[in-house]
């Protein structure tokens, strides 16, 4: 996991290796090559991927013009880089979440994946294969079978009912009415709308609503499924029923999912992977408890100040290394259990938390370090 | 939004600059006027160059007309079928038919109104006439519709072809159809043919608009969410655009059968048969009963066709049908034996001429009633005419005549570039241009005074009328059935009545056209005052505003915009009866259309004086177009 | 939006009047006009052909073909129209009418949409170009109505002002002429665009103190006399006979220099009155050689100005339709028609 483009960013020192947030100046991005090797396969890798709007379109990139600021850009050519020189892979299976504020440029990088907004510059790689060089019936194909996208308003149809909205992408592709509704009703039944099947999208509510756009990108069994922020147009109870519904769904159907939302709790919540965006360039991916406890850069920490840290960090971020003299009847607890969890276990023992990974002991948490986690302080080493 | 930028901007000190800024230049136009006076004015020549050229030009066409000649034998065969289908269906078939399309679209209310309605058509003795009408009408709707649809579709999906699309539309509408009734007989001669293209012309771009808007409404997120499945632009299209866009399509239909009704009685004019003959004739014999019974035909046809077109737009949703109760099959059952009832009494007896059994008219209650009225309030009307005229007409009428040509357009182009920015005054110099190139400046400023004191009474009386009728909801009830007939009715109705109050003079066309333009400026006025959002005035008087207090300081400034359009609206509808007022003494541009329409020899002189109308349309257009407002209400697809 | 009233409140009020003018009409008849599907349709009786019936019937076969009259936007043209169309039925043809404009209807030459123009006010330009030029149309001669044009006053001035009859006293009472549309000069009523007119010339060149204000249309100009009649006010303007508000109210034409052959040459500077026009049959050419005796009725068609303004008269002011009138006329006047009708 690589970042490349906009400020320095430095290493997160503690990180566990496997989502290193590397450090690369603002146009020297790391090569592919180096990234695969650190990452193994992914189902999706971006690589130098740019999009710029306005009459400059394809005057910028490669001049000194594109390590201007976006604000400078814009005064300067009068055209916005929506998307700056973005690099970062997302596994197989994940939920890879973009987040940043309304103007950052995650729904536009979101729609450079499939190309409903064509990129600029740069490449998106589905399983080794370039989208960007993609024909318009193979990328057709792409988008009918690989790829489905869930979005912010929905996007149903309104004059056609619940069950011919959720088979909109199968009839598309050509299949038959009957197979169609077959899996219609199947994709229903697991969002729990099997009993709304006839009525219209106006009869629901919001989150029914998107429950039938979850659906839809269902149907057509895609391995990738795209979010743009999907439940920020719906209540908070209802946001949060959706996102179990989300992780729950994920847990059941394991697609690769990448999901867009300027909800910092819902990133961390719902995110194996999270890339924080601004004006245009990612400023960190990682893992949540690296965001959170290892902010990129003043941004990010003032983004991830109010998070409570003992909720998302694990045990692997307060550890301190085992001493000879630390006691070993202390229960025994892996380094990735959130503190939180081990509030309970510690307030049962006099003893030491022993962190162990694969039978190995990695560490050792004290009540110093778990109270000063929840206090939101750093622990004097 | 022009306006509002500039007026925002300024603080106050530059504000009395601005004031005296404008005082000076009024001032110093007056000392210009009075010295000039007389001089540099462009008078009148029927034998100007163009007018000659443009007769040649007609008399090549002339002499090469055979290439259109399969246009002509198509539109001509076109509405040959329309005529056999309505002709063998007969009366009752007729009768049947509309109200078994009544019932299955819209239930038994609009089957009734439709039967109820046709038969009153036979009735007044008009029934060939009405299916006259109707067939051309059909014909010119189904044209306008394969060129509007296909065209709205593409103007809605690319923002250049609306762009370009945009001027020639403009265009098309303000034309006053008179003058372009000759290009199109030159071209297509007289008769059935050269109506119905006259006819689609005129309701075409009502439908590319119309369309163009519904397709643009179309929300981005389900484009994008259908395209995000793979589906190809024909699928965007059928599956997405068309389904979405039915309502504003079914507008579009509806508007354009409502304009080709209209216009298709103008064209008995060249030579078309139905309703607009029976009015000419009644015309001439100054028989504004039998005018009425005529025009009263029409506004019936337009009741019915706008009241199926409606329906049909509603059943066409499925949501609404499938929220209609009622098994489906009993419908189309009794459907089908209205049909069928209409079709067997043919077999039983003659079906080719309506029955004068159930003759009935109006003409002569409303030859009394207006002989009465116009014999007694006569030397009033006369007066009042003389006082507008005297006071207001002709003097505005002869500082625009007689002041040096060059004075005017300064003074006209620092308007506008005052009240709507430099981009205007430049196509408001254009325009000046031109019809000062068109040889026709005399004329266009007599127009000009006569159009400028209509749209004043017009705004007038549109105002107070729009606020009352936006205050009182039961005066609006009232009100819009008699909007709704003075919109359909058309002019030559009122033309006579008119004539016999005021004599044949200017004033009267401003009368006339005070009439027709007026319903849509109370309708805007009304719908802009109502549109003042709830909150604002429940907090002006929750701060104890009266009544008088909120519509002063809430409602009419909160609905300036909507009073703009309506301004505008008014200029370009008083505009459009030029033409019919100079039927009735406006004399001028209107004059110059009539006779080049009538006589041969002054063919070029009409047909420049149609496109001074165009330019004097464009020029007011734009001096008021201030606010945008017309673009932010969304009357124009292109911005 | 505007259409949950459009259709229902106007509609029914509407449909309610009609009930009502429709039982005052038809008094006596139970039958409501509404329900016209329902009921019953009265079955004519075919009607027995031919012209030598009694009374006037305007029908008959139809099989001999059809001819299409042109109906000038004149009453009087409406008259000799109904007169010839009802013969021509009763002859066994059917018969199409178009109402246009004078020089719209020569157009229909070419398009083979009129066979028969009644009732020509001579037209040079038209006539050169479709007769001589095009052979497209051929004269049928004059059918006996003379046109007079010129400047009438209503009757109830001439009663008051004897002397305005003649054009040398009318700038004696240019002041009684003005109007607010004449400003400091008298109003001259000018015509309907589509009639042949040089007023403006006229009153330039005979030096009088009028200006010309245009009424726009035929119907402005008889609404204008008519009013001028009526309430006894002060109007001058271009007019002509035959007309049949020559019948309703007294007109009296303005004695103007006479006019002689070729003083209105040039239209820049005549000076005289306009001519009398022997009004005349223009018929389409291809029609004419193929026509039977349908052609030879129009050829010999051809009746008085006291015939058409009577016809006239009975279609504005005697609430007849055309038909009614010309049946009226056919059943007094036989000898005049009896003339037309084809021989044997």
């Amino acid at each position: 996991m690589t970042v490349a483009g906009g400020p320095v960013v430095p290493a997160a020192a503690t990180s566990d290796g496997a989502a290193t947030g590397g450090a690369a100046g603002a146009s020297a991005a790391v090569t592919a090559a180096a990234v695969a090797s650190a990452a193994g396969s992914p189902a999706i890798a971006v690589r130098d991927l740019w999009k710029i709007f306005g009459p400059a379109e394809n005057k910028i990139i490669g001049t000194p013009d594109a390590e201007l600021s976006a604000s400078d850009v814009r005064l300067k050519t009068g055209s916005t880089v929506a998307v700056r020189a973005a690099t970062f892979d997302v596994q197989p299976g994940e939920v890879f979440v973009v987040m940043g504020l309304s103007g950052s440029g995650k729904s536009t990088l979101v729609r450079c994946l499939t190309r409903l907004i064509e990129p600029t510059q740069g490449q998106v790689l589905l399983d080794g294969e370039d989208i960007l060089k993609a024909d318009a019936k193979r990328l057709r194909e792409l988008r009918r079978r690989r790829f489905a996208m869930v979005f912010q308003h929905f996007g149903l149809l309104p004059h056609r009912r619940v069950i011919d909205n959720v088979a909109f992408g199968l009839e598309i592709r050509g299949e038959g009415k009957a197979e169609r509704h077959r899996r219609a009703i199947e994709m229903l039944d697991l969002v729990g709308l099997d009993s709304h099947a006839w009525d219209y999208p106006d009869q629901l509510s919001g989150g029914m609503q998107q429950r039938v756009g979850l659906a839809r990108a269902l149907a057509v069994d895609p391995e990738v499924m795209l979010f743009d922020e999907p439940f920020s147009a719906l209540d908070p109870l209802i946001r949060r029923d959706m996102q179990n519904e989300v992780l729950r769904l994920h847990h059941e159907v394991g697609k690769t999912m990448v999901f867009i939302t300027h909800d910092l709790a819902e990133a961390l919540k719902l995110g194996d992977h999270v890339a924080i965006m601004r004006a245009g360039s990612i400023v960190q991916i990682g893992r949540p408890e690296e965001i959170v406890g290892s902010p990129a850069d003043d941004y990010v920490r003032d983004f991830v100040q109010d998070v409570p840290r003992s909720h998302v960090l694990t045990l692997r971020w307060v550890m301190r290394e085992p001493r000879d003299d630390d006691p070993v009847d202390g229960p025994e607890l892996p380094p990735d259990t959130v503190i939180r969890a081990a509030v309970h276990v510690a307030s049962a023992t006099e003893s030491p938390i022993r962190v162990v990974e694969d039978g190995r002991l990695v560490g050792v948490v004290d009540r110093v370090q778990i109270l000063a986690a929840i206090a939101g302080t750093e622990p004097d080493a | 939004m022009t306006t509002v930028r500039a007026r925002l901007s300024v603080p106050s000190s530059a504000a009395t600059s601005r004031r005296a800024l404008i005082v000076g230049g009024a001032v110093v136009a007056a000392v210009l006027f009075i010295v000039f006076r007389g001089q540099w004015t462009l008078p009148h020549d029927d034998d100007y160059g163009l007018f000659r050229t443009l007769n040649g030009i007609r008399d090549a066409v002339e002499s090469n007309r055979s290439v259109l000649e399969p246009i002509r034998a198509g539109v001509a065969g076109l509405v040959g079928i329309f005529d056999q289908v309505l002709a063998s269906l007969g009366w009752p078939g007729v009768i049947g038919a509309a109200a078994a399309i009544g019932l299955i679209f819209g239930g038994w209310r609009v089957a009734l109104l439709a039967a109820v309605g046709f038969g009153i058509l036979g009735s007044l003795g008009l029934w060939e006439s009405s299916m006259a009408v109707l067939s051309m009408m059909l014909a010119a709707v189904l044209i306008a519709l394969g060129i509007g649809l296909p065209l709205g579709i593409a103007a809605g999906r690319s923002q250049r072809l609306a762009s370009a699309l945009s001027p020639v539309l403009d265009f098309m509408q303000i034309m006053p159809t008179l003058a372009y009734l000759t290009p199109i007989t030159l071209l297509f001669l007289i008769g059935v043919a050269p109506s119905v293209i006259a006819t689609l012309i005129f309701a075409v771009p009502a439908a590319i608009r119309i369309t163009a808007l519904g397709i643009r409404g179309v929300p981005a997120t389900i484009i994008e969410a259908a395209r995000s499945l793979g589906a190809t632009e024909r699928q965007v299209l059928v599956k997405v655009l068309l389904p979405l866009s039915r309502r504003p399509v079914g507008l579009a239909i509806n508007q354009t059968i409502m304009l080709a009704l209209s216009m298709v009685v103008i064209t008995s004019l060249i030579g078309a048969p139905g309703l607009g003959r029976n009015l000419q004739n009644a015309l001439s014999k100054v028989d504004v009963g039998a005018s009425f019974d005529a025009g009263l035909a029409i506004v019936i046809l337009a009741i019915i066709l706008d009241r199926l077109t409606y329906a049909a737009g509603e059943w066409a949703d499925p949501r609404e049908r499938a929220a209609r109760s009622g098994p489906r099959w009993v419908t189309i059952g009794v459907a089908l034996a209205l049909v069928g009832i209409g079709l067997a009494i043919p077999l039983v007896a003659d079906a080719t001429t309506f029955p004068d059994t159930f003759a009935a008219s109006f003409r002569e209650p409303v030859n009394v009633a207006v002989e009465w009225f116009t014999d007694t309030f006569h030397a009033v009307t006369i007066g009042l005419k003389d006082v507008v005229t005297n006071l207001v007409l002709n003097p505005l009428e002869s500082v625009l005549v007689t002041a040096p040509w060059w004075l005017v357009v300064a003074a006209l182009t620092t308007v506008a570039w005052y009240v709507s920015g430099g981009r205007a005054a430049i196509i408001v110099s254009f325009c000046f241009a031109f019809i000062i190139g068109l040889g026709l400046w005399e004329h266009s400023m007599v127009t000009l005074a006569n159009v400028v004191i209509g749209t004043l009474i017009t705004l007038g009386i549109g105002l107070i009328v729009g606020i009352l009728s936006a205050r009182h909801d039961r005066f609006r009830a009232f009100l819009r059935p008699i909007l709704d007939a003075a919109q359909t009715l058309p002019a030559f109705v009122y033309l006579i009545p008119a004539l016999a109050l005021f004599n044949p003079t200017r004033f009267t066309a401003i009368v006339a056209a005070v009439i027709y333009a007026l319903p849509p400026v109370i309708r805007l006025v009304d719908v802009g005052i109502r549109g003042v959002s709830g909150t604002v005035i429940e907090a002006a008087t929750a701060s104890g505003a009266t009544g008088r207090q909120v519509l002063w300081k809430v409602q009419l400034p909160m609905s300036r915009h909507a009073l703009l359009l309506a301004a505008n609206q008014g200029i370009v509808m008083v505009l459009s009866m030029v033409v019919i007022g100079a039927l009735v003494g406006a004399g001028a541009l209107g004059y110059d259309v009539i006779t080049g329409f009538a006589q041969g020899k002054d063919f070029g002189k009409g047909l420049a004086a149609g496109i001074a109308i165009v330019l004097l349309g464009i020029l007011l257009d734009r001096i008021t177009q201030a606010a945008g407002a017309r673009r932010q209400a969304g009357m124009e697809t292109a911005g | 939006m505007r259409h949950s009233t459009f259709g229902r409140g106007l509609a029914l009020s509407l449909v309610a009047l009609v009930l009502v003018a429709g039982c005052a009409q038809s008094s006596g008849s139970t039958a409501k006009p509404a329900e016209s599907e329902g009921a019953g349709a009265t079955a004519e009786a075919s009607a027995g052909a031919g012209g030598g019936a009694e009374a006037a019937t305007c029908q008959g076969s139809g099989d001999k073909g059809t001819v299409q009259l042109m109906i000038n936007q004149w009453v009087g043209a409406e008259a000799n129209v109904a007169v010839a169309a009802c013969l021509l039925k009763q002859m066994g043809y059917d018969v199409k009418t178009n109402t246009l404009a004078e020089e719209v209807a020569w157009q229909g030459f070419s398009t083979g949409e009129v066979d028969v123009i009644l009732e020509n006010w001579g037209h040079p330009d038209l006539e050169q170009k479709y007769i001589t030029d095009e052979k497209l149309a051929v004269d049928a001669g004059p059918m006996g109505v003379t046109g007079i044009i010129g400047w009438y006053v209503p009757g109830w001035m001439v009663e008051k002002y004897p002397d305005i009859t003649d054009w040398n006293n009318l700038n004696k009472y240019a002041d009684l002429f003005k109007t607010s549309e004449s400003g400091d000069k008298g109003q001259f009523l000018g015509a309907d665009p589509t009639f042949v007119q040089y007023d403006e010339a006229l009153i330039a060149n005979l030096g009088l103190d009028y200006k010309v204000v245009f009424s726009g249309s035929e119907a402005a100009s008889i609404t204008a006399f008519q009013q001028a009649e009526k309430n006894q006010t002060p109007l001058i303007g271009y007019f002509y006979d035959p007309q049949w508000l020559q019948n309703e109210i007294k007109l009296v034409q303005v004695k103007l220099p006479a006019w002689t052959e070729g003083c209105d040459a040039d239209l820049k500077k005549v000076a005289c009155d306009y001519p009398p026009y022997v009004l005349n049959k223009i018929v389409r050419a291809a029609w004419m050689d193929q026509g039977g005796d349908a052609v030879d009725f129009i050829k010999k068609f051809s009746w008085a100005n006291s015939d058409q303004n009577e016809v006239a008269d009975y279609i504005t002011n005697g609430n007849m339709t055309a038909e009614e009138a010309a049946k009226k006329w056919i059943d007094a006047h036989p000898d005049t028609w009896k003339a037309w009708m084809p021989q044997g």
